[in-house]
């Protein structure tokens, strides 16, 4: 049996929101009978523009029925600008988490809830409008935009996560390959131009240190990784960063000044221009 | 405490007593190794092969011809390994879409290293396409086949003798996984169906997990999956698991006795789940009605998802299983449902509820009470059903 929480078993036994709303405000219809689960959403708004009632229909396993439910019960009160602002991590959280396999249940939860919206909005039925949009997995129709989105809302990495939180490349399989070379797409433009800006306020030493382990941890370990070496962070005193290399890089000592370049070079990227690195003093 | 009503007998079975009876004494007192120097240990050597006769009796084979191996799968995978070696390289195998994975993974594994593999189809029915099966055997070239005797989802039989003896004809070697049947049906007689290799599991027939076996017809060539022991005659390496082979000892000695009147008692106790839950409306049966094992009953209710069900029927402390998607480990249906095209409106909603001697009737009112309000309730909730 899946490892469900006992507020994911509490909204299958006891769903909330049960049923259709006569002339509903917006409607969002998502999934298929064929592909295994479906939702349909429909709410009402009061005068003020909040969601007054808010109904769901369906068809899928328990955690697909609690996660409508959930969603159901949060949203209720919210304006629409609210709402839009729902995760699908909202609403696993909101279960107390979902099994990794079952994301795409919390997933379709929020899909409905957008394609509700956006028919509320323009009177479609299609949240779909862009035509370069191309479907990358064709057993679950799943289209490239949507696996952007939930791979960059969800911080997804991996081809396996991906499929968990949509379905996508979890049939045949012969879209896998796509599947990565979109997250490779996605990982060249994160970046540096993500990463987090470097500090000008002064912050505490905690936070400094906790910072530049995560930046050694994301910018400069893999690089020395693919060359077998490692490194490790000694100490911070101040500004000044002592590192220990490890591995083929320890012995390498003709690349030792490019490497403290490299890393100075990224600490000060994203930590603070002030840094200097050190080595070890033995 | 809610009583367990366990209908899942496809998935595993329940220990026998007499079974666990006859096994405790060989992890207490009885421990030595039957290959031993000594009477301590040499003297189990003799259970041992009390045990394999009472497995050769069930299937009607020689003692000889049994080897005892760890479990369903592990005697598939030396079948199916041991042909391929034997047969050398770029082989035909011929076997069918709706086999267990035991069986399609590693044919399917020899495919990717050099070996060309058909996968025959099934009817609507489940039952085999015999006109496919037949073109494949007249394929040139060297090859074997590996075809279950009835089917875990759905309890469809396929017809074994008939399929064996074609191969025999063209000069293929044919193993059959027949962990289903072995214990359910009097047909599995290898003085009868001249199979090459047989396959049967101790767990689906009131042996513990953990205990098979293969059947090997004398004069089938055949390479040890597990090498670097003389143990089995040279054709399983590993110390004998004693006290589980015991087990399946007893477990054969009982299916031999009980079968006949296990089998018209099950088949009552099925049919008469089968035409109360056909009460519901928009169910189907999925597999053919006659050519079936007689414990199991794959029904479909549509617009309802299977792991919904599921879940449902344990509140009601019935357990079953599904080939729904949520159930099978994956996003898809399970294959064999998908292989026989059932309806789409049907395939996610598949409950498979499997028999044993152990089941009253007591068990299937239990079912026949739950399932209606449990259809009731996930239809209210189906977008698909409008009231």
């Amino acid at each position: 049996m899946w490892d469900y929480t006992d507020k994911v078993l509490d909204h299958f036994h006891n769903p909330r929101n049960v049923g259709r709303i006569e002339n509903p405000d917006g409607v969002g219809r998502v999934g298929a009978l064929a592909c295994g689960d479906a939702l349909t959403l429909m709410f009402k708004l009061d005068g003020n523009g909040r969601i007054a009632d808010v109904k769901f229909q369906t068809f899928g396993c328990a955690s697909a029925i609690a996660s409508s439910s959930a969603l159901t019960e949060m949203i209720k009160g919210m304006t629409l600008e609210e709402a839009q602002k729902v995760t699908n991590q909202d609403i696993a959280d909101y279960l107390g988490g979902l099994p990794e396999q079952k994301m795409h249940c919390s997933v379709m939860g929020r899909e409905a809830l957008e394609a509700a919206i956006h028919n509320y909005k323009t009177g479609e039925t299609s949240v779909r409008t862009v035509d370069d949009d191309p479907v990358v997995c064709t057993c679950f129709d799943v289209r490239e935009s949507e696996i952007v989105k939930v791979a960059t809302e969800n911080g997804l990495t991996t081809v396996e996560q991906v499929t968990n939180y949509c379905k996508a490349g979890g049939a045949c399989g012969k879209c896998r390959s796509d599947i990565q070379a979109i997250l490779n797409r996605i990982a060249e433009k994160k970046g540096p131009a993500d990463a987090p800006a470097p500090q000008n306020r002064p912050m505490t030493q905690l936070k400094k240190i906790k910072l530049i382990e995560e930046v050694i941890d994301r910018d400069i370990r893999p690089a020395l990784k693919r060359d077998g070496g490692d490194l490790e962070l000694v100490d911070v005193r101040g500004d000044e960063v002592e590192v220990a290399f490890r591995g083929m890089c320890a012995g390498c000592a003709s690349a030792h000044i490019t490497r403290t370049n490299l890393v100075q070079a990224k600490l000060r990227e994203f930590v603070s221009p002030a840094i200097t690195v050190v080595e070890e003093r033995h | 405490m809610l009583r367990t009503i366990y209908l899942d007998n496809n998935a595993t079975t329940a220990v026998a007593a007499e079974v666990f009876e006859a096994m405790t004494p060989f992890f207490k007192d009885r421990y030595g190794n039957p290959s031993s120097m000594h009477l301590f240990g040499g003297s189990v050597h003799r259970d041992v092969e009390n045990a394999r006769e009472k497995v050769a009796a069930l299937i009607h084979a020689d003692p000889s011809e049994i080897v005892f191996t760890s479990c369903g799968s592990e005697s598939n995978n030396a079948a199916i390994f041991s042909m391929a070696e034997t047969l050398g390289h770029d082989c035909t195998v011929i076997t069918t879409r709706v086999e267990h994975p035991a069986v399609l993974q590693p044919c399917r594994f020899l495919r990717d290293h050099g070996h060309s593999l058909v996968e025959i189809g099934v009817h609507e029915d489940g039952t085999l396409d015999m006109d496919e099966y037949k073109r494949a055997l007249e394929m040139p070239g060297k090859k074997f086949v590996s075809m279950m005797w009835a089917n875990n989802e759905t309890g469809v039989i396929f017809p074994i003798k008939e399929a064996a003896e074609l191969a025999a004809r063209a000069g293929a070697l044919f193993h059959t996984d027949a962990v289903q049947s072995v214990g359910k049906l009097e047909e599995v007689n290898m003085s009868e169906v001249p199979v090459s290799m047989l396959s049967l599991s101790g767990h689906k027939l009131h042996a513990p997990k953990g205990i098979g076996a293969l059947y090997i017809r004398r004069g089938t060539p055949f390479k040890p999956f597990l090498k670097g022991g003389h143990q089995e005659n040279g054709r399983r390496a590993g110390t004998e698991n004693v006290p589980y082979i015991v087990g399946l000892g007893k477990a054969a000695e009982l299916a031999a006795e009980e079968m006949k009147n296990d089998t018209a008692r099950i088949a009552a106790m099925r049919d008469r789940l089968q035409n109360g839950l056909l009460k519901c409306p928009d169910s189907r049966v999925n597999g053919s009605l006659t050519e079936r094992l007689p414990n199991t009953l794959n029904i479909s209710f549509e617009f309802i998802e299977g792991e919904a069900v599921l879940y449902h029927l344990s509140d009601n402390g019935i357990c079953a299983s599904s080939g729904s998607a949520c159930t099978s480990g994956s996003l898809e249906p399970s294959h064999v449902i998908r292989a026989m095209g059932v309806p789409y409106t049907a395939v996610h909603g598949s409950i498979r509820f499997s028999l044993s001697r152990y089941n009253t009737d007591a068990d299937v009112d239990a079912v026949l009470e739950a399932m209606p309000g449990i259809v009731e309730k996930l239809r209210a909730l189906s977008p698909f059903v409008n009231k």
